[in-house]
């Protein structure tokens, strides 16, 4: 069984059509690409996966469940955490607090018992406390832990909205252009960091990225989308070499 | 954990003492002052669990406190004071004989505040900003009207009268009873919300403020989060009303205009969205301004008599905060010791530094 599948998924904004018939299988602990010019429909189909939009058509399955009409924390609960293209972290907020916040859903505890610190409050508190620095630890962000999530530099803010996403203790990472704005050094680091937290929290990890060294080091398989179409998919060497993909990011020829 | 416990316990220990020493010191006139800033205290710290804490501009808040004020009012009267205020058209007659004690008649309130912070926010939170502001402001308005017009219930615009004040403390009859209620239920309201906002809950709220998006992504239910936010503020503001109701000894559907709510906002934007000392300290000078800036109304400096020219100087007030110190008191931050001690640090060290 796929981990996630997409069956031919349509997302129709009034008369534009963002995505057509999309369609992809990622099996577990694999890694897939999706790259396309800009406006090809990449992000609107990590919205419908993420279940930010209800598809015009199609249908989202994960671990063979209907997650098509889910509401976004419904999904991540069952297991798909994301990043976004333009980070959005808790500005206001430490760097601890968040991380704790993506720990808040598997929270069991009601609010009463929150609020006056019951026991088995306090004992899960304390998980969620042990837990989120462990998580900093993982990523080196531990020194940062009492600063505001907006006094990070850039390539940290990025680091920490995939340590936020992991808090969530996710089977499924989305990834929105994590090396964006990222320079060579910084972009490789990245791919390594991809590769381990896969094997590290046993992680699936479909992603966008513009990068061309950073998806084709990276990802096992890659999807390309142009005008919301999937003109290619296969391994990267495939995708380098195909026609298809080479007219849609550079444009061709035309004779007359 | 348990140095903040001791700490808080010192904290109530000075509010303690410094009620003791007012409440034997001032004139029954301060005194009645006093308890207004208490009530005002616990109406700005509610409204900020909404509006600072979870970013939601939610203006219904006069309408809950009058929820609060009523059934107060309704609860703790007995029969002959009831068919005294209701001359006009009759009370409904299973209200009639109703006769609580203070204590439960205002936790109903604050219950029954709370049920119609439900019944609005269910609805009406799926709004954002702007939408949400007028939808809450509109069924703040709708209570109200409701309120005067439901006259079997409510005795409409002729409001209750001599609504009693009550004489005992947790059994223990006093002079100043009723000042007593008023803190002791304040130190619970501020207690109650620094404790809900530091929890993960509390944590989750924040972050709906920060970012909407974000927050549902990370897996917070925020439409949930959102109405239990604005079911603790409108119960806190029901309990509120319920004091305001007892203080004023008389109540009318007018007292609950929107101006209230946005007398409590202008506390809540003083002292800061977000920040509940700074909602605090905010509420009682607010307060005490507004009584002791009655001298404006008056006529002053050979000035004729403008009622209402005291509001001029909150306005003001208002328009410079917000230009010059938008963040309000105290921010989104609290007043602790470290601050306090930052402040003084700050203040010392400075010649030393020059001196480098």
């Amino acid at each position: 069984m796929n981990l996630l599948e997409v069956k031919g998924i349509t997302m129709q904004f009034g008369g534009l059509k963002a995505v057509a018939n999309f369609n992809l299988n990622i099996d577990k602990n694999e890694i897939v690409g999706l790259i396309g010019p800009n406006g090809a429909g990449k992000t609107t189909c990590f919205n419908v996966i993420a279940g930010e939009y209800v598809p015009t058509q199609g249908k989202v399955f994960f671990e063979g469940r209907d997650i098509t009409k889910s509401r976004p924390d419904q999904i991540t609960k069952l297991g798909i955490a994301r990043t976004f293209q333009n980070i959005r972290l808790f500005k206001d907020l430490t760097v601890l607090e968040n991380v704790l916040i993506a720990n808040h859903l598997n929270l069991q505890s009601n609010i009463f018992s929150a609020t006056f610190r019951l026991p088995w409050y306090q004992k899960e508190e304390k998980i969620m406390y042990e837990r989120s620095l462990q998580l900093l630890d993982q990523l080196k962000l531990t020194q940062y832990k009492n600063e505001k999530a907006s006094s990070l530099p850039y390539g940290l803010q990025r680091r920490l909205e995939i340590a936020r996403a992991l808090a969530t203790q996710p089977k499924l990472l989305l990834l929105d252009e994590p090396a964006a704005g990222m320079n060579p050094q910084e972009s490789k680091e990245l791919m390594y960091l991809i590769q381990e937290l896969r094997d590290k929290f046993d992680l699936t990890i479909f992603m966008i990225e513009h990068h061309m060294p950073v998806i084709m080091g990276v990802c096992q398989r890659i999807l390309v989308l142009d005008y919301g179409v999937t003109i290619a998919e296969g391994t990267p060497k495939e995708i380098q070499s195909n026609e298809r993909v080479i007219a849609a990011y550079l444009g061709v020829e035309h004779i007359a | 954990m348990k140095r903040k416990i001791i700490t808080s316990l010192i904290i109530i220990g000075i509010v303690i003492a410094i009620l003791m020493l007012l409440q034997n010191t001032l004139d029954n006139f301060k005194l009645r002052i006093l308890n207004l800033a208490g009530i005002y205290v616990i109406f700005a710290v509610s409204m900020n669990l909404i509006n600072g804490f979870t970013g939601q501009l939610a203006l219904g808040h006069a309408g809950f406190i009058a929820v609060g004020a009523y059934t107060y009012t309704l609860l703790v009267m007995d029969s002959d004071l009831k068919s005294m205020n209701f001359f006009l058209e009759p009370i409904v007659p299973f209200l009639s004989s109703v006769h609580w004690p203070f204590l439960p008649a205002v936790i109903m309130g604050g219950l029954l505040a709370g049920l119609a912070g439900l019944l609005i926010g269910a609805p009406v939170l799926r709004l954002r900003g702007d939408y949400l502001a007028i939808a809450t402001l509109g069924f703040g308005e709708i209570i109200r009207t409701v309120f005067t017009n439901t006259q079997s219930i409510t005795n409409g615009s002729l409001g209750l009268k001599a609504i009693p004040m009550p004489k005992s403390f947790l059994f223990i009859e006093m002079k100043n009873a009723f000042t007593w209620w008023v803190w002791t239920a304040v130190i619970i309201t501020v207690i109650f919300h620094f404790l809900l906002v530091s929890s993960s809950y509390g944590r989750a709220l924040k972050a709906i403020r920060e970012d909407e998006k974000a927050a549902e992504a990370m897996g917070v239910n925020i439409f949930k989060h959102k109405v239990w936010a604005m079911v603790i503020s409108s119960f806190f503001a029901g309990i509120g009303g319920a004091l305001l109701a007892s203080l004023m000894t008389t109540i009318d559907p007018l007292m609950f205009r929107f101006t209230l709510t946005f007398n409590i906002l202008l506390i809540v934007v003083l002292g800061g969205m977000g920040s509940i000392s700074g909602s605090v300290i905010s509420a009682v000078v607010v307060t005490i301004l507004m009584e002791w800036l009655r001298f404006l109304d008056q006529g002053f400096m050979g000035l004729p008599e403008i009622p209402g020219l005291r509001m001029v100087v909150f306005s003001t007030l208002l328009l410079l905060v917000v230009l010059f110190y938008p963040r309000g008191l105290m921010g989104n931050e609290e007043l602790s010791w470290n601050k306090i001690t930052k402040m003084f640090q700050r203040f010392h060290m400075q010649p030393r530094e020059v001196r480098k």
